[in-house]
């Protein structure tokens, strides 16, 4: 069977049996959730409502009511949008990478991760679809369709039509592959909720488990399923954020004109990922107790990969700039020092601050395996990484080639509110999943009972 | 399968070792066994129980390729043919842009095509509903099914045999 270090800390703490897992995931889906979860909920949806009214006025008005103006013509949009598929790239990378690498701290964090990576996905959509103003007719101008205008064929020349492509791929096989993992345990679910009597919910559950019987040969054919989609999604998830920074590394817009920007954006994209996943998880397993499932180890191992990805970004940032006085390209250099002592500096500074030093704490074993700290840079390194991508985008453009086109960006209610939006669709949808779904993926949790946890045999 | 009366006996095993070192003796007494549930996959049952590797890499390979063919006839045709444009100078038609989508449609279709081959061979849908031989073979028992007619062997017979491989329990159950 399987040969595991016992240098290795166990995953499963608790003593867990395979009964154990199957109740103590499956409760949170069979039993009423608690009044934290109502508030928490009941939050969400007010953000979801606000920002609703913002994004169904900005739909009837038309996108004039952002503060876009003729120089600054892309701002909080693209950011929101960068920032939210920044966020939707930890989930596939926890499932399929550490899948890839065989490591089974995976199994516990990719369920919650997967749902979160969908989520942000269609948060990171509304941004596009919304700068599309007449949103009904955004399928003729972003897929190859035929049309009435003769048919004028999308341009495939473009990183923004690259960008539809690699999004809706990557949001399509996202969510096949948390589908399928997800099949499993709804069965599992119908199987308690037929012997509790509950026959409604045993119905609904076996729909939605596609009458899974956990036959052998199933399972050869299901695990062959999961690793050729983890193949398939590894280079998926490193191209969609490599697309996304063609939007800016193709144009010749100083400050966006950087062969660095792919590899850059792919670890920045994991960076924030990670961070949010904590965020999320860490909430998670407090409301739903499942401490024994996820860990210390768990959350400290994750922290691992936000030193490593946050030095690559910190890295990044200093090569741009010593590209930027090397390359003697006096506009691009420009770009680069107005940056960070232009009227944006504030924002280069926080960007600094949060991406760059603030991950380097975790270097101490004291923070990276304290859930307090660990909480409270998770949401310091997405601030960080949202500053990011708004001094990257607004500071490049806002002073061009003409000093008499120079301008400032200010945001309206209507650009934080599609943000709120975006926010409250993200909490509504998660705390909905954690609720109906069960959040952690119990078939490979039980696989891993007898190799890696205290079970004494 | 449509037959009014299917009469099987159904070993218990409560753990993954003792399931595949049962497996290997109760075929080594010549048992054909009918399939075994497990709650989770079991690493080498699939060899134990002598099935063949599954085709489906074959399957995303092809859908893969499908995909492939797709996107390149697409973008070659509507850009170079049907439509030819002028865009920044740039040559009606040529590769280097149109890599990304060339390489999307495949992952694309690949992994769609996969898992619906995969949900139809394995007869899966939402309106199945699965036979159960016990229903704790989803919590955390792994449950052999024997179907008596496809063996020569008494009930008995192969009831002691699966006692003697390790099955905690031995149930029968008919269909």
């Amino acid at each position: 069977m399987q040969a595991t270090s016992s240098v290795r800390e166990t995953l499963i703490t608790g003593g867990k049996t395979v009964r154990d897992v199957s109740e103590d995931i499956s409760r949170h889906v069979e039993n009423k959730p608690n009044r934290l979860w109502w508030i928490a909920f009941g939050f969400s949806l007010i953000l979801f409502g606000f920002g609703f009214y913002c994004l169904a006025a900005l739909l009837w008005d038309g996108i004039g009511l952002w503060g876009l103006n003729k120089t600054v013509g892309w701002a909080w949009d693209i950011t929101n949008f960068v920032w939210w598929v920044g966020i939707g790239h930890a989930g596939t990378l926890i499932s399929a990478i550490l899948l890839l690498f065989r490591q089974k701290w995976r199994m516990s964090i990719n369920r919650a991760a997967e749902a979160m990576t969908i989520f942000a996905v269609i948060c990171a959509a509304t941004f596009p679809l919304a700068h599309m103003g007449r949103l009904w007719l955004g399928f003729y101008w972003a897929l190859p369709l035929p049309n009435t205008w003769g048919s004028l064929w999308v341009n495939f020349n473009s990183p923004l039509l690259w960008d539809v492509f690699a999004i809706s791929t990557y949001f399509t096989v996202s969510l096949v592959f948390w589908y399928i993992g997800l099949i499993p345990d709804f069965a599992v679910i119908r199987d308690r909720a037929t012997r509790m009597g509950h026959k409604t919910r045993a119905a609904i559950y076996n729909a939605l488990s596609f009458g899974w019987d956990g036959a052998a040969k199933t399972w050869m054919r299901y695990e062959s399923v999961a690793l050729i989609l983890a193949g398939l999604s590894t280079p998926l998830v490193l191209s969609v954020h490599t697309i996304v920074s063609f939007d800016f590394a193709t144009s010749i817009v100083p400050g966006w004109h950087t062969t660095i920007f792919p590899p850059y954006f792919v670890a920045g994209a994991i960076f924030s990922g990670f961070a949010m996943v904590l965020t999320l998880l860490i909430v998670t397993r407090k409301v739903f107790k499942l401490e024994d499932y996820i860990t210390i180890y768990h959350i400290e191992l994750m922290n691992i990969i936000i030193i490593i990805t946050g030095s690559i970004v910190g890295i990044a940032y200093i090569t741009e700039f010593f590209v930027a006085w090397y390359g003697m390209v006096p506009a691009e250099f420009y770009a680069f020092y107005n940056r960070a002592t232009g009227p944006y500096w504030w924002a280069y500074w926080s960007m600094m601050t949060c991406n760059v030093i603030s991950p380097q704490l975790f270097w101490f074993k004291k923070i990276r395996t304290n859930i307090a700290a660990t909480f409270v840079l998770s949401i310091i390194v997405n601030i960080g990484m949202w500053f990011e991508r708004f001094v990257i985008i607004v500071t490049s453009i806002h002073r061009d080639y003409l000093p008499s086109s120079w301008s400032m960006f200010y945001p309206t209610i209507y650009d934080m509110g599609e943000y709120i939006f975006t926010f409250g669709l993200f909490f509504t949808a998660f705390f909905l999943f954690a609720k109906f779904f069960p959040v952690i993926n119990m078939a490979e949790v039980k696989s891993i009972i007898k190799s890696s946890s205290e079970q004494k045999h | 399968m449509s037959s009014t009366s299917e009469k099987f006996l159904v070993g218990i095993f409560d753990d993954e070792d003792i399931l595949l070192h049962g497996v290997e003796g109760v075929r080594g007494k010549g048992v054909k066994i009918h399939e075994v549930y497990s709650p989770f996959p079991v690493h080498g049952l699939d060899e134990a129980l002598g099935y063949k590797r599954t085709r489906l890499p074959i399957a995303a390979f092809l859908f893969g390729l499908t995909g492939t063919i797709l996107a390149v006839t697409m973008q070659f045709w509507m850009l170079g043919f049907d439509w030819p444009m002028i865009i920044g100078g740039k040559n009606f038609v040529s590769l280097p842009p149109f890599i990304p989508v060339i390489f999307e449609l495949t992952v694309l279709l690949s992994a769609l095509g996969m898992v619906a081959t995969f949900l139809i061979v394995s007869d899966m849908k939402p309106y199945k509903t699965p036979r159960s031989y016990d229903i704790r073979s989803t919590d955390d028992k792994h449950v052999m099914a024997i179907d008596l007619a496809a063996n020569k062997l008494s009930k008995d017979e192969i009831g002691q045999i699966l006692k003697a491989n390790g099955a905690s329990e031995v149930n029968e159950k008919n269909f």
